[in-house]
């Protein structure tokens, strides 16, 4: 391939991504309402309302408040989407592979995975208003209360791919390739299990929805980092939001459901790709039920600190019980 | 400019009580309960003056509301719309010429629907809700 077709396939596949993560993420964002409609015995807004709720904030005045910081105020929402949007690019989607990636790359989501919180909290801190200067504290905090369970679940399932000797365990398209848990014995299992446990509690807090949402507390803070956001500028960290979702259900996916249809059952390619979209869309559906809608509904929010103590104590404990367990089960086949 | 067919089914309320005697606040949240479920029209209550596209305000405004009121309203965004949710408000209900008014609501911002009643039933919030959204249809067309 020469250079002007590789830089064309990136282009092609970075918007192909980012149109797809969008509507796909608002449309998943319908879906978690409808659900959540549905468990409180409503009828609940139709499956489209995120995309109406997006187009009329497009259509809105956008305020920029007397004392914030203009240019930064502006450019966080950009880089909240757009970093939401390079995640998705290291991501596979079905039997579709990453756009990007290469040996590693997921220690290099871990990474990118903050970058969208961290715009909101330069946008919240540039905001000048004391309710999301206390929102983007507490964004800080969560960040950094959430990535301990978050890393040992992913660390595990790479080191135990490396251990069964498999090659390049920290890239996404190997993670994707050869399911952990096709590798694992009966312990492992159970420490997998755990691990999804964990990676199903750190989602609703990357996503910052209910139990975890002490950064945007309507009822304290009155949408804490977005307080003053309005207009075209809320819409694009709407959307940032819409694509985190779809981020984190396909890192999941990626990480623990990687199964393609089309490796059970032979398929013509066009038709297999096809068929692997919609079984990822549906495992993205399941991941979504389980790890945003039914947590949400069912709980009310944590108080910062105790949202500290479960990710720190708990779910890092639990996690150092997962690991052990998958070390146990390395150790004992052998390796 | 038309409004898009956006703010038909997406509309983001605010509710500021202006000293009102907690009876309307009952109500408006009577009115989103799943028995009720105004989110099936795209009706939802925010916490922030910046995202909402209706002020709700209850109560007479007193004295000390009388600034946070216009400031809140200088703070929506527009295109909105102002509702005015009980008795108190469109004439000072049961607190009409009391020495500590500053209102009722008209006398500091511009009111587009009243909802009487003290207080109004869900119904004729949702009501008044349907129909702020019809002002704000025929405003905008006007502009055009
Ligand atoms: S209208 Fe009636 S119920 Fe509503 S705030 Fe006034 S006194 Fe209370």
């Amino acid at each position: 391939m020469t250079l002007i077709e590789t830089i064309l396939a990136a282009v092609g596949g970075t918007v192909a991504m980012a149109v797809f993560g969008i509507v796909a993420g608002l449309f998943f964002l319908g879906v978690d309402r409808k659900f959540a409609a549905l468990m409180q015995a409503r009828i609940g807004p139709p499956l489209r309302q995120p995309f109406i709720d997006a187009a009329k904030l497009m259509r809105k005045e956008n305020i920029v408040p007397e004392n914030a910081i203009p240019w930064i105020f502006n450019g966080a929402p950009i880089l909240a989407l757009a970093s939401a949007i390079t995640i998705l690019l290291y991501l596979p989607v079905g039997s579709i592979m990453p756009v990007l990636g290469g040996a590693g790359d997921l220690i290099l989501v871990m990474y990118l995975l903050t970058i969208p919180a961290l715009a909101m909290v330069v946008g919240g801190f540039a905001s000048g208003s004391p309710y999301a200067t206390v929102g983007a504290q507490r964004e800080m905090v969560i960040l950094i209360a959430y990535e301990l369970p978050l890393a040992i679940a992913i660390i595990a399932i790479a080191w135990r791919l490396s251990m069964a000797g498999i090659a390049d365990p920290f890239s996404l398209t190997t993670i994707a390739a050869n399911p952990v848990w096709g590798v694992v014995g009966p312990v492992g299992a159970v420490g997998l299990l755990i691990l999804l446990g964990i990676l199903a509690w750190v989602t609703p807090a990357e996503l910052s929805r209910i139990p975890f949402d002490a950064q945007e507390a309507e009822t304290e803070l009155a949408g804490g980092l977005l307080v003053e956001y309005s207009g075209k500028n809320f819409a694009l960290f709407y959307l940032a939001q819409a694509v985190k979702t779809i981020v984190m259900a396909a890192l999941a996916v990626a990480l623990f459901l990687p199964w393609n249809l089309s490796s059970f059952v032979a398929m013509a390619p066009a038709v297999a790709v096809a068929a692997d979209f919609v079984f990822f869309l549906a495992k993205v559906l399941l991941v979504v039920f389980f790890s945003i809608s039914l947590i949400r509904v069912s709980m009310a929010r944590f108080r910062i600190n105790q949202i500290v103590s479960i990710y720190w104590v708990w779910l890092g404990l639990a996690g150092f019980v997962g690991l052990a367990l998958v070390m146990i089960d390395a150790i004992l086949a052998g390796v | 400019m038309k409004l898009t067919k956006s703010f038909n089914r997406s509309l983001w309320a605010f509710h500021f009580n202006s000293g009102s005697c907690n009876g309307c606040e009952i109500e408006i949240v009577a009115a989103i309960t799943p028995r009720y479920d105004p989110e099936r029209f795209g009706i939802k209550l925010v916490g922030s003056p910046k995202h909402a596209d209706i002020l709700l305000v209850t109560g007479p405004v007193v004295k000390k509301m009388r600034d946070r009121l216009e400031r809140v309203y200088q703070q929506m965004p527009d295109p909105k719309v102002v509702m005015c949710v009980g008795a108190c408000g469109t004439s000072g209900g049961p607190f009409y010429d009391s020495y500590n008014l500053d209102g009722p609501v008209d006398d500091v911002i511009p009111v587009d629907v009243y909802v009487q009643g003290c207080p109004p039933r869900p119904e004729a919030i949702i009501h008044g809700v349907v129909v702020a959204q019809q002002k704000l249809e025929r405003l905008e067309g006007e502009k055009a």
